[in-house]
């Protein structure tokens, strides 16, 4: 009796236990292929940009090359060099640099701000103005194009990076308020008042107090930011064109307007070179990006 | 001079009276505790006398200056909070100093100062760290030192103990306690909890709906509650309020419980006026730990009543008895062997019953 109960107990442990390694096996499988998936493309840019025009011609999309040949790398950052009609992306990146630091500071900057005022210092109304803010999350960007021209158009500063600026900023506001606002909240208010007893007025509470312990938020916000302005291509190619233009429209005019031949080796290795700046912001900063998302409270 | 003075104070947050008509004086050097169940605008009560409230109607003096618009900073006061309120970024140094440096104090009377009070509070040993590196108590000293090196005229303290544990509760009410013995500065001290109220304060103003109820020693306010509210809200278990009316023939006045034949003489009781008392319906109040299982003072009044339930809680127990259908809770030592659902005889301690009208609940 005794035994058969022990030998029953011991077929059930490893009938359980060939299930759990079916299954394992089974959820790296799924990953593998997700994953691949994924890499794929990344793969096959890659590939294409250190591959000839020959060697493409007479490969597949899967051939390694034969050699590591930057050739095409150089086209898409430098250029040929010679004059009419020679599209490369250096001065379209360092616009886009332009436009992305000082639109990210600054969004950043004004949402840290406001989301400050909206939960430390209450006023009456904070609501309302903190739903029109939320309202302006979802307007979608085609529909302020019109109006925004015109405002561009007014200021002066039509096809500028400057007025880049000025529509990433504004557009941005709404999101970096929100991100700030939702963090503010979870952080005592009794902090705000004990500064207040010391004697710290509005802004040295800001800056002393709440801004050394946002650097989470701000990580947030930043990646956020970048990414939306880095990658925008709509509000670039409306607002601005030829040497104004950021590097998401430069790309779009380097691809389309290859003359005779397709030069994938040189659209591959241009379209990585424009990615490449969001990517080392996530390599850099990715980790807090998890981290700021969960996280919120701060326990003194 | 009244260290601090509050004059016909109301405040109201949209249509909700928070606090209405309050008058309170503090002579200095005492400990006011405002003790009341939450909700009851004694937190709101404390950040107006911070300034970090506004004030809808009414007056506060500091050393009979009104401070009523006066910015916190210059209201010569320190506030330490239920969280603690410790700037995170900072380290304990920091912390202590932030006021002092707002306020421009020059380098050396800063450093003498906070080597004064972390030596005194003994957290000098913490000053290079974080608050997020301290522990519960040794935050919460850090509160207090940050308090501290202002030399204020008033403590403010909001909960300070209610996030800490059980038994470091009761080690920081004494270390608090002690501050205040050898600092003397007047301090009002927020709290729901009656037992820091009554072992901290030398007044306690007990508030419920933004009215004080009582503020008066703590041994008045446990022996000679001001109403129904009061004697309920001091005491664990809270005082027995037996219902019923009382009767007056020639000089003798008795108490009679509803539903009930018992005549209870009070003829010793210090009625605050005396007339009208015949038929008057009231409550007869008597803490559990007044009524004995065996006769000590030979006034105690003898009672039969009998035993419903038993609660034991180690030092002590609680029994509940049925006195003509209402509860009674008495305390007992737990030495003594109790029967349940037997006619049990008590004794109750007549000098120490309070008498409430019926209809205001307010003390006779």
């Amino acid at each position: 009796m005794q035994d058969s109960l022990q030998s029953s107990y011991r077929q059930l442990e490893q009938k359980s236990k060939y299930t759990n390694i079916f299954l394992r096996w089974f959820l790296y499988l799924v990953l593998i292929l997700f994953a691949s998936y994924f890499i794929f493309p990344l793969y096959v840019m890659i590939v294409t940009s250190l591959k000839t025009m020959e060697e493409i011609r007479q490969g597949t999309l899967l051939t390694w090359p034969s050699s590591l040949n930057f050739d095409s790398w150089a086209v898409a950052w430098g250029g040929r060099g010679y004059g009419a009609g020679d599209t490369f992306l250096k001065p379209y990146f360092w616009n886009s640099i332009k436009m992305v630091v000082p639109a990210v500071f600054f969004s950043t900057f004004i949402g840290a701000m406001a989301g400050y005022v909206l939960t430390k210092w209450r006023f009456k109304g904070d609501k309302w103005v903190f739903l029109f803010l939320l309202f302006g999350c979802f307007i979608p960007y085609q529909a302020i194009l019109l109006p925004m021209a015109r405002t561009l158009g007014v200021l002066g500063i039509s096809n500028s990076v400057i007025g880049l600026v000025l529509v990433h900023t504004v557009y941005g506001i709404p999101f970096t308020t929100l991100f700030f606002r939702n963090f503010y909240v979870s952080v005592p208010t009794e902090l705000v008042k004990a500064a207040r007893i010391d004697g710290a007025g509005f802004f040295k509470i800001f800056f002393k107090i709440l801004l050394p312990i946002s650097a989470p938020i701000i990580v947030v916000t930043v990646i956020w930011q970048f990414t939306q302005i880095w990658n925008d291509f709509l509000f670039g190619s409306t607002f601005s064109f030829g040497e104004a233009a950021p590097i998401q429209v430069a790309l779009n005019n380097m691809v389309l307007s290859s003359t005779s031949v397709k030069e994938y080796n040189v659209d591959m290795a241009s379209a990585i070179i424009a990615g490449i700046p969001t990517l080392i912001v996530y390599v850099l900063a990715g980790k807090y990006f998890i981290r700021g998302l969960t996280s919120g409270a701060v326990k003194g | 001079m009244k260290t601090l003075k509050i004059e016909d104070l109301s405040k109201n947050f949209g249509s909700t009276e928070v606090l209405k008509k309050i008058n309170l004086e503090i002579d200095e050097g005492n400990f006011l505790v405002l003790l009341g169940p939450s909700g009851c605008g004694k937190s709101t009560l404390l950040n107006i006398i911070a300034g970090l409230e506004t004030i809808n109607e009414g007056n506060v003096f500091i050393d009979d200056y009104n401070v009523s618009k006066v910015e916190p900073k210059d209201r010569n006061i320190a506030m330490v909070f239920q969280s603690y309120a410790l700037y995170p970024s900072m380290n304990v140094k920091e912390n202590m100093i932030f006021g002092l440096k707002q306020a421009k104090t020059s380098k050396d009377k800063i450093k003498e100062q906070l080597e004064k009070v972390s030596k005194f509070l003994q957290v000098d040993q913490l000053l290079e760290r974080k608050p997020s590196q301290l522990s519960g108590g040794q935050r919460q000293r850090v509160a207090i030192g940050r308090a501290l090196v202002r030399e204020p005229r008033i403590f403010l303290f909001d909960e300070p103990l209610s996030n800490l544990d059980a038994k470091l509760r009761v080690e920081m009410r004494r270390e608090i306690k002690k501050l205040h013995q050898q600092l003397k500065t007047t301090v009002v001290y927020v709290t729901h909890d009656q037992t820091e109220a009554m072992s901290l304060g030398t007044k306690i103003a007990i508030m419920n709906h933004g009215v004080i109820q009582q503020n008066d020693t703590p041994e008045n306010i446990y022996n000679k509650p001001n109403n129904t509210f009061v004697a309920d809200f001091i005491g664990s278990p809270s005082m027995n309020l037996i219902k019923g009316k009382l009767k007056q023939s020639s000089n003798i006045i008795s108490f009679v419980a509803e539903g009930s034949n018992l005549e209870i003489p009070i003829d010793n009781y210090n009625f605050k006026a005396n007339d009208n008392l015949n038929n008057k319906e009231v409550f007869f109040g008597i803490r559990p730990e007044h009524i004995f299982f065996k006769k000590l003072n030979d006034n105690d009044f003898e009672i039969t009543l009998r035993a419903d339930l038993s609660e034991y809680i180690g030092h002590e127990q609680i029994m509940t008895f049925d006195y003509d259908n209402q509860e009674i809770l008495a305390k007992f030592p737990s030495t003594i062997k109790t029967e349940l659902s037997k006619e049990t005889k008590l004794y109750f301690d007549l000098t120490q019953v309070s008498l409430f009208d019926a209809k205001t609940e307010e003390r006779i």
